[in-house]
């Protein structure tokens, strides 16, 4: 079986496991963890394309987030629009608002991007807690509306939200996995290596980090509109600072700039959260060394880790192979020497 | 005139880094650029790839003024170019390097490549034969699957000339290609730039090595503090006193 097989293989397994899960797991509270996780591991899908592979570390993206489910909160409590339309709306508010921020914030880069965007997030954060006409303040907005059936299919139900924000998820790695491996993730990748020298092979960097920071802000939207309807109730602290944060070592965890990093990262930290709870915000004595640690040992994670670790095994098998093949064209040799010079 | 400066000038705060550069880049030529160290070469090219803009003067290519054009549309006019330190992308093949190098002749776009459309799997082929193209013509085919920072430095420098080739440039300007390699391999270096003049391509080349530069090129210029002192063929060049003065180590800015 060849390698991408392999990982078919598991890919695939996984999407099973996955999809049977709230079968072989009746508890309903894991249930709500495991659908929350996915709703994260969307929002650091949309972080990991602009900061993993561009190279643009984003730290306003809880804004983004807590725009999204903003947007979706007010749409469907105070204008009273259909939930699904609401959902649509409130990823298209949220992109237009990254592009607005993208244009002047991509002008800056590295550090002074990572500050920038930090204070954009903060405003954010500040605007929605302040405008209490709108957003109700630090009281927050409640009654927002579960996901509006679809002909039979209806939404109000734990088990129903899990399989529906499982859909969004497998969609949005679909959805970047296409992105990664094709000539536009190739070119993002070539920003993020240099981007002097992505200018110079033709590659036009504005219009291409523009392109990727609305994207990801796409995603912060729509994991923000399926936290809003999913949770029911939402207050101005999701558009904290510390959620960033949060977002962020999932990914570091995980793997800046890898596919599987964002799943891995969040399944990992929320479960070891969830068993370390007793320990209250001690735990962050934990996850602090630790993340210290990955980001020193393994600058790309979890994943990364593990990436190398198989690309070596596999290149010492290759050679192995290499050497008993050399080997055996030598004893050869003397029979057909016009084929050996040949090929 | 193929490519032209005009009085060309990039003055970092108070230094003149170029100063009222004139030169004319000969088609189908080898040319270079000399000069002592910090006289200005490096910056030349900046200023005519559009990585940097001027302080003052002008760049023409193919009579069109090209002065404040970004970088990456002079790329595709036709302006390609290798820098002095080279910055691969190490953690990848040397193929997947080389194959972003097509992407300016593409039009693809992120929708193209969600949805795999046939536009899409048409100029993912057009850009991977390209970059084998290229890279069987700097010889480099045996090593297209290997982490560019895992090949020698003399690879490195063949898969920076192979992705500057890859987007089909008409000019390609190279800074200090044999900048620490080895004789035997400059030579390498010195065939494959003669290689790509005879495939229509001009070169302009920064370099330091004089005895590759005196063979190699039919145009030099000389530069010295920011100013060009000399320009004509390797014998002009060589007998011209203002040369010989700044490469010995004489004031040649009295
Ligand atoms: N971005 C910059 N900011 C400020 N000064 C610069 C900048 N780039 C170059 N310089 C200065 O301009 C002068 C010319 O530099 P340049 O790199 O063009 O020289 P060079 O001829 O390429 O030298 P070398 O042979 O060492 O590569 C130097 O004094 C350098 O310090
Ligand atoms: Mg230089």
């Amino acid at each position: 079986m060849g390698p991408l097989q392999k990982k078919h293989l598991i890919i695939t397994g996984l999407i099973i496991l996955a999809g049977i899960f709230p079968f072989i797991n009746q508890n309903d509270y894991w249930l709500h963890i495991l659908t929350l996780s996915f709703i994260w591991m969307i929002a650091v899908y949309g972080l990991n394309l602009l900061a993993g592979y561009t190279g643009y570390l984003s730290l306003a993206h809880a804004g983004f987030f807590a725009i999204g489910a903003y947007s979706l909160g007010l749409l469907t409590v105070k204008a009273g629009i259909n939930y699904w339309a609401a959902l649509v709306l409130s990823c298209v508010i949220t992109s237009v608002i990254g592009f607005l921020i993208g244009l002047i914030s991509l002008r800056t880069r590295e550090h002074f991007f990572a500050i920038y965007t930090l204070c954009v997030g903060y405003v954010i954060y500040l605007v929605i807690d302040k405008w209490d006409s709108l957003t109700g303040g630090v009281r927050g907005l409640i009654g927002i509306p579960a996901p509006s059936n679809i002909g039979p299919l209806s939404f109000e139900s734990t088990l129903s939200q899990y399989y529906l924000v499982l859909f969004f998820l497998l969609a949005t790695i679909f959805v970047m996995y296409r992105i990664v491996h094709s000539l536009s993730g190739r070119t993002f990748i070539a920003i993020r290596n240099s981007e002097e020298l992505a200018g110079t092979i033709g590659i036009s960097t504005m219009k291409n980090k523009l392109v990727v920071f609305v994207l990801s802000t796409f995603f912060a939207g729509l994991a923000g509109a399926l936290y809003a309807s999913f949770i029911r109730f939402i207050g101005p602290d999701i558009g904290y600072t510390t959620v960033i944060f949060d977002l962020l070592t999932y990914l570091l965890v995980g793997g800046i700039g890898t596919l599987a990093g964002p799943v891995v990262g969040t399944m990992l930290i929320v479960s070891v959260s969830q068993s370390l709870q007793f320990l209250q915000d001690y735990r962050m004595l934990i996850f602090g060394p630790l993340l210290t640690l990955i980001i020193i040992f393994y600058p790309r994670g979890i994943v990364g880790f593990f990436s190398d670790w198989y690309r070596k095994r596999q290149s010492t098998k290759l050679q192995s192979q290499k050497k008993k093949q050399v080997k055996s064209n030598m004893d050869d040799e003397d029979l057909h020497e016009d084929r050996v010079k040949e090929g | 005139m193929f490519i032209e400066t005009k009085e060309l000038t990039k003055q970092f705060g108070g230094l003149a880094a170029v100063k009222n550069v004139d030169f004319a880049i000969e088609k189908g030529k080898i040319n270079a650029i000399i000069g002592p160290n910090g006289a200005g070469k490096s910056t030349f090219f900046n200023l005519v790839s559009g990585s940097y803009r001027p302080t003052s003067g002008q760049v023409f290519y193919k009579g069109e003024n090209i002065t404040n054009l970004p970088s990456n549309k002079i790329a595709k006019l036709g302006v390609s170019r290798t820098f002095q330190t080279t910055n691969l992308f190490e953690q990848a093949t040397v193929l997947d390097n080389v194959i972003v190098g097509h992407r300016l002749r593409t039009q693809s776009n992120l929708l193209d490549a969600v949805l795999r459309t046939k536009r899409y799997k048409r100029e993912e082929k057009q850009c991977r034969d390209k970059a084998m193209e290229v890279l069987d013509f700097t010889g480099l085919t045996h090593i297209t699957d290997q982490l560019a920072g895992s090949i020698t430095q003399e690879e490195k420098k063949r898969v920076a000339f192979a992705l500057a080739l890859a987007t089909d440039p008409e000019v390609v300007f190279l800074d200090e290609p044999a900048a620490g390699i080895n004789p035997g391999e400059t030579e390498g270096l010195a065939e494959l730039m003669k290689k790509m003049v005879k495939k229509g391509i001009t070169v302009c080349l920064i370099e330091h090595k004089m005895q590759m530069v005196m063979k190699l090129a039919e145009k030099i210029m000389v530069l010295n503090y920011g100013e060009k002192i000399a320009e004509g063929t390797a014998d002009e060049v060589m007998s011209n006193k203002k040369v010989i003065k700044a490469y010995l180590g004489g004031d040649a800015s009295a």
